[in-house]
């Protein structure tokens, strides 16, 4: 899996085959991750019950029920949001050519959030289907908003400023979001667990109202990715490419609303996955977006699934977050990044 | 100096006015002038209970804390040598969360306890951040965005302890952790009020080395200041102070951040301003407490969050607009 050509760094280039059978591989423990989602909770079920339930479902057997009703929907819902998130890390890390780039971090999944509080709280909307678009119109005014004020000033969108800007704008978007939730208590009550990123409330009806959604996010994702490595190589060289930059921009930027958008929509604001999986994408693929787009696909949900089987066994029989748990595991990486030497290389 | 002592005064004429504002308004309202005349002794019994008991305590505090907030901050940002290095940015707020949660939750102690756990949750984090953003001096933008990420480790934290705590706890720590004025007494204006009573004396001996001390330590050391002992008396007054606010009134953002830049914009002044950035704090505080009472009325928003929201907007602001000062 390792081939490399001789005198190029590692992580730059690797055959094709090579690539193709590590996605192949990570394919593999994404179905195993999803499994360890399925058996593992605050009752354990044997992987074979498990098999069982999938397989053979009996209501009048318990561990199936909990597997049918419970941790089914709960790993679907795990599986979407992850994916989501990922793609979209990597679709924003390639636009802002930003590697510190995360929805989370730059405040776009708080937008979503403020949208999604807006129609609940406010509005009266119930229904994913009618507050999905809240949390777009939210996440895309969001990301309208950090990008403008991380690109004023001389230097433009630098990776740290466009950073910066995100930050301060999510402390304002939570401050809002956090009072809006206090004006009403039933509401936070529910929407208490939800505001850190959990899986814990999965709902089929949610996860039916946003797959449209985020399979179309995908579908756009995926197509752009000849353009993305043609964004990558700077302004001339991908205009002497054919490549229409504004419309990959435009296109990039609908993409990584509707995936932010429905994955905020169905499980809150999740911090640090989008920053995370490209990275380590990154590091198998080397710049290759082709590559790239496709391995965060299959290692976000990776990282989201174990990270909600750890937040449910660390205090059992209660359980955190899932947003908690990917929090503890992406904020070193932050720090790391930062502290590289010089200043940090434009993607 | 001059202009200092001129905006100090007026600050404190501004902070006595929302007093009076915050005195008179609530479910029973009252007039200024029945206010102040509660205030001097002429008032009726009723007035006297809601004015006195109820509502003054709570200002006073909002008043202490403010000005101990500002006056911590206005001191780290002279120690970092960096507009943005409050405690709330370099962790110390976070950690002190942190530090008070474990007190409620694992050891579960009274005020004492609780505070002396946010002063060590806070010092500790406070010199994480300061350590791991440190390369070559260090830079402004690179401590905030460590901080967040340190924040964010502290957050889960937080978020682990309140859910293996019990529900009475947990919901005495998630209000905690709001950072709320609601429901302060006495006892709490009489806390804050003293330590600053104590610290700000402190705060003035030390001016004239910290003013040396901005210098750089060299030219500090040629005039004869022993730069390591005032820098440490400084760090502790700083954090004493800050622990002080956020014993008393939780974890309250921004007031630290914003209060010195404000003030130091109104004094044009260069060098340290603990005074000026305290009598900003305190009309910053007790302002936002007001907007928390009254801008979703009935409902009672934790000051906290007001103070959130003014104080992203103000570094949204800081970044887009000024772009020297950060």
């Amino acid at each position: 899996m390792t081939a490399t050509a001789a005198g190029v760094p590692a992580t730059s280039v690797r055959s094709r085959p090579a690539l193709a059978w590590g996605l192949v591989a990570a394919g593999a423990a994404l179905v195993a991750a999803a499994l360890l989602s399925i058996a593992v909770g605050s009752k354990s079920i044997p992987i074979g019950t498990v098999f069982d339930a999938l397989l053979h479902y009996d209501a009048r057997i318990d561990d199936h029920v909990v597997v049918h009703d419970l941790r089914v929907p709960r790993t679907l819902l795990g599986l979407v949001v992850g994916a989501g998130l990922g793609l979209a890390g990597a679709l924003i890390q390639a636009l802002t050519r930003n590697p510190l780039a995360d929805p989370g971090i730059l405040g776009i999944n708080e937008g979503a959030a403020l949208g999604v509080l807006v129609a609940i709280g406010i509005a009266g909307l119930t229904s994913p289907w009618a507050y999905v678009w809240f949390a777009f119109a939210g996440a895309a005014a969001s990301a309208a908003l950090v990008y403008a004020i991380g690109a004023r000033g001389r230097e433009g969108a630098s990776p740290v400023r466009l950073v910066l800007a995100g930050i301060a704008f999510t402390y304002v978007l939570h401050a809002i979001g956090r009072a809006i939730l206090l004006t009403d208590s039933a509401t936070f009550d529910r929407w208490r667990n939800w505001m850190v990123g959990s899986l814990a409330s999965a709902d089929p009806g949610v996860i039916v109202g946003v797959l449209p959604f985020m399979v179309i996010g995908t579908a756009i994702a995926l197509g752009l990715t000849p353009s993305l490595n043609a964004l990558a190589l700077g302004e001339e060289a991908g205009q002497a490419l054919g490549v229409h930059r504004g419309q990959t921009r435009v296109l990039g930027a609908v993409a990584v609303t509707l995936l932010c958008g429905s994955a905020t929509a169905a499980a809150g604001p999740i911090t640090f996955v989008g920053l995370m999986v490209p990275y380590a994408a990154r590091m198998i693929t080397g710049p290759d977006y082709r590559w790239l787009v496709p391995y965060s696909l299959v290692l976000a949900p990776i990282l989201l699934l174990v990270a909600d089987v750890l937040g449910r066994v660390v205090t059992r029989p209660g359980e955190v977050g899932v947003g908690v748990v990917t929090a503890v595991i992406g904020a070193p990486l932050l720090v790391v990044l930062v502290r590289r030497r010089g200043r940090l290389p434009r993607l | 100096m001059k202009r200092s002592f001129a905006v100090g005064l007026a600050l404190l004429g501004i902070c006595a006015a929302v007093a009076v504002v915050a005195l008179g308004t609530g479910d029973y309202p009252i007039s200024p002038a029945g206010v102040l005349r509660t205030l001097v002794g002429q008032g009726n019994p009723a007035t006297e209970y809601i004015v006195i008991d109820l509502r003054l305590p709570r200002v006073l505090t909002a008043l202490a804390v403010g000005a101990a907030f500002g006056a911590s901050g206005a001191i780290f940002q002279s120690l970092t040598r960096n507009p943005l290095g409050s405690p709330d940015v370099i962790g110390f707020t976070a950690g002190a969360s942190v530090g008070a949660l474990i007190m409620i939750i694992l050891v579960g102690g009274g005020l004492l306890e609780i505070a002396s756990g946010a002063v060590l949750g806070g010092a500790l984090a406070a010199a994480a951040v300061y350590l791991l953003a440190y390369r070559r001096g260090s830079q402004g933008y690179r401590l905030v965005i460590i901080g967040v990420a340190v924040q964010a480790l502290l957050t889960a934290m937080t978020t682990y302890l309140l859910a293996r705590a019990n529900i009475f706890d947990s919901q005495r720590a998630a209000l905690w952790i709001m950072g709320s004025l609601n429901a302060r007494g006495w006892a709490h204006a009489a806390v804050a009020g003293g330590a600053l009573a104590l610290l700000l004396p402190v705060v003035l001996a030390l001016h004239r080395r910290t003013l040396v001390l901005e210098m750089g330590d060299e030219t500090a050391r040629s005039l004869g200041v022993s730069v390591e002992r005032v820098r440490l008396a400084l760090i502790a007054t700083a954090v004493a102070l800050a622990a002080v606010g956020t014993a008393c009134a939780g974890p309250i953002a921004f007031v630290a951040l914003a209060a010195p830049q404000l003030a130091r914009r109104l004094t044009r002044a260069t060098g340290p301003n603990p005074l000026p950035s305290a009598a900003m704090g305190a009309a910053l505080l007790l302002a936002s407490d007001l907007l928390a009472q009254r801008a979703l009325a009935p409902t009672q928003l934790p000051v906290g969050v007001v103070t959130a929201a003014l104080g992203g907007a103000y570094l949204i602001w800081l970044l887009g607009w000024r772009r020297t000062a950060a």
